[in-house]
């Protein structure tokens, strides 16, 4: 089957203007999305997720954003240069967004039922009451309880996490072809999450959508992702499957992170692996690997020279210099070899 | 013999009108036992924070009894044994960003309880234990003159895991302490957790709702639903040979960072089931409680 290519990233550099300087958000990011599938973007805190989906959006407020550099190819036209005219019938339409804050994307004047309404007429033509009744049926999907009578309610009245269940049922309601979800789930509890989880894979299944995942959950990452970005520093530094980056990760970054979740099927009671350090000033990133000062198997090369991405195998590539065929080997950590090890061992054993 | 440092026997605690009262903690017993760390997890609203808040005195519970070494910390008392006791609990919030005073510096909100306790007058022995209290929990002594906004979401939450030891409790409530933070800082935290918990022998409530942390720190599991406990046990019992059908239910949801598990995973939705009048939390194996009925037991346990 031939899939589609439904959003091209390219080289993308985002710079803001702040008083203590030119911070490099996004430092040349590349990505690529084909429909149906779903890509995760992962990486601590300030590590560029948000602006780099923002800026899909063409939702960098412009001060003190700057679009310096790149191409966003969407159904291969490049977003960057259109108007926010015309970027606005793309929004909401052909690109539907999750935000990382629920109360900033709801009207706190409007009813819920009635927010949620308009965006499926605006979307559909169908009479009135039949975009009620999808509207009441949305809030049933996303695990509101009495959704007649909650259609009728202000965001207010609303816990956080029915807030949150409101949004995404915005963003379902419009039907896009790309939705980004920018930790949508991160405030719920696991049981909401994983209703919400299978909720956007059917209508995923059922749409041929493509989704953009930002968390920092690695568990819901390897629920939902067909590909991983693991982002650093405004760069992707690993990218690949998702079998790809749980079960033979290379850069060591990404070694931090799987190990920082606990082993919970081996009840194993270790240390947990953490980073040291904390991530680099971006208004002057590091000459060299940003990574390197916290990397514990830096080399003198990681200090002079930015490691290229290098390609471990058709769909995996990594952005460390351990990869270079003259570097030496270094084996992935043994407490995550172990559990990555277990998994493997038990996939096997089902069969 | 392991000593209980905590005992809960029937704790309500109704907000709301008597008339119309919101059941937020309904009939709830426990034991915590010096050293030991107890998990508390179940979804929101279940009320967790509120079980937290009434140990720690912050409500007038409706009901039942919670005694602290032996003594109830509800009944009347003397303002010295209520200073003594406001010593030995702390609790560390949530929200790294809401809970420290932004026009404090880190060391004014370390060494607050100092006053109230009259510890430590001596400028330069307070600026001594302020040190010792950062460098407790990763940080340094420069930074007790930074104010929160100069530090990281991790480092704040730090902040607030010195500011609950600078009195040197026994035991420490954390109410979410890591919810709000990066997965690799989570970790920083947790690490610390139980260092401190080994160097100084706390006893740890933790509270969360994430499950696969609450099981990696805790010795034993409590699994709330609805203002009740519905199931608590070892850690490793309640995470491998759950009974209570929410338990089993939280279970099915939580995600493993391992793709080809995820690809199966069969979520087992929770289907409320009414308990009657002589339901109670039954030991169903050694050291493994599960709240229902007898017929219902029967059923679930096999
Ligand atoms: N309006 C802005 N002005 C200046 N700097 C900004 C602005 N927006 C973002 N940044 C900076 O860009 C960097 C990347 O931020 P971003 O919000 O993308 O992080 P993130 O990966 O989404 O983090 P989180 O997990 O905390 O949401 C950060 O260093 C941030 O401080
Ligand atoms: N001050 C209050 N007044 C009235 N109702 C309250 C109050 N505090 C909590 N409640 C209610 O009591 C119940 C339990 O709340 P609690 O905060 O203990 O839940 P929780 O388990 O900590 O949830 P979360 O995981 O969301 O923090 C909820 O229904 C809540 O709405
Ligand atoms: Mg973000
Ligand atoms: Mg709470």
């Amino acid at each position: 089957m031939m899939r589609k290519k439904l959003l091209e990233v390219k080289n993308l550099k985002i710079n803001f203007k702040t008083y203590a300087g030119l911070v490099q958000a996004v430092r040349g990011v590349n990505f690529e999305l084909f429909e149906g599938e779903t890509l995760a973007i992962v990486g601590e805190s300030g590590s560029g997720k948000s602006v780099t989906s923002n800026a899909i959006m063409k939702l960098i407020p412009q001060p003190p954003g700057i679009y310096e550099d790149g191409e966003i190819f969407f159904e291969g036209r490049d977003l960057i240069p259109l108007s926010e005219k015309e970027m606005s019938l793309i929004r909401g339409n052909d690109i539907a967004m999750i935000f990382q804050d629920p109360m900033t994307a709801l009207n706190p004047t409007m009813r819920v039922g009635r927010q949620i309404t308009e965006v499926i007429l605006k979307h559909n033509k169908i009479p009135h009451s039949e975009a009620k009744a999808r509207a009441i049926q949305l809030l049933q999907l996303v695990g509101i309880p009495m959704p007649e009578k909650r259609f009728r309610q202000y965001p207010h009245e609303f816990s956080g996490g029915m807030r949150q269940r409101v949004v995404i049922a915005i963003a379902l309601a419009a039907d896009p072809k790309l939705l980004i979800a920018d930790e949508p789930t991160t405030a719920l509890d696991v049981t909401i999450q994983a209703q919400i989880l299978e909720l956007m894979k059917d209508i995923q299944k059922k749409r041929n959508t493509a989704i953009i995942f930002i968390t920092h959950d690695l568990g819901v990452v390897a629920n939902v992702a067909d590909r991983v970005a693991v982002m650093y520093a405004g760069q992707i530094i690993e990218y690949g499957t998702v079998n790809d980056i749980f079960y033979d990760p290379r850069h060591p970054y990404t070694w931090g992170l799987l190990g920082s979740m606990p082993d919970l099927k081996n009840d194993v009671k270790e240390e947990l692996r953490t980073i040291p350090g904390s991530p680099p000033d971006l208004i002057h990133p590091p000459i060299g690997d940003a990574f390197a000062a916290r990397n514990e198997f830096a080399m003198a090369i990681d200090y002079v020279k930015e490691p290229p991405m290098f390609q471990v195998s058709d769909t995996h590539y990594a952005k460390t210099w351990l990869l270079h065929p003259n570097a030496p080997k270094i084996p992935v950590p043994e407490s995550i070899s172990r559990r990555i090890e277990g998994y493997l061992k038990e996939a096997k054993g089902n069969g | 013999m392991v000593k209980k440092l905590l005992e809960v026997k029937n704790l309500k605690l109704y907000f709301g009108s008597p008339s119309n009262p919101i059941k937020a903690v309904d009939g709830i017993s426990f034991d915590i036992f010096e050293g030991e760390t107890l998990g508390l997890v179940g979804e929101s609203g279940c009320g967790k924070s509120t079980t937290g808040r009434s140990i720690i005195r912050l409500y007038d519970i409706t009901d039942g009894e919670i005694l602290f070494k032996g003594k109830n910390i509800h009944a009347g008392k003397s303002r010295k044994e209520l200073i003594e006791l406001n010593r030995e609990m702390q609790m560390i919030f949530q929200d790294p960003y809401a809970s420290l005073n932004p026009r404090m510096t880190a060391g004014e909100i370390i060494s607050e309880g100092f006053n109230i306790h009259g510890l430590y007058k001596d400028k330069l022995q307070r600026r001594e234990k302020v040190a010792e209290l950062l460098e407790a929990v990763g940080l340094n002594r420069e930074h007790a003159y930074r104010y929160p906004h100069e530090f990281s979401g991790g480092q704040r939450q730090r902040i607030g895991i010195a500011r609950a030891l600078s009195l040197d409790p026994s035991f420490i409530i954390a109410d979410e302490p890591i919810s709000a933070l990066d997965v690799s800082i989570q970790a920083q935290v947790v690490n610390l957790l139980k260092r401190l918990q080994k160097e100084r022998k706390l006893t740890y409530l933790f509270i969360a709702h994430d499950l696969s942390m609450v099981k990696y720190i805790s010795d034993r599991i409590a699994v709330m639903y609805q203002g009740k406990i519905v199931e608590i046990g070892m850690a490793e019992d309640i995470y491998h040979n759950p009974i209570h059908p929410y338990t089993k239910s939280l279970l099915s949801a939580v995600p493993l960072p391992d793709p080809m598990t995820e690809r199966k995973r069969q979520r087992i939705p929770y289907e409320y089931e009414e308990t009657d009048e002589h339901a109670k939390l039954q030991e169903v194996l050694p050291n493994h409680f599960v709240y229902g009925s007898n017929s219902q037991l029967k059923k679930w346990i096999i």
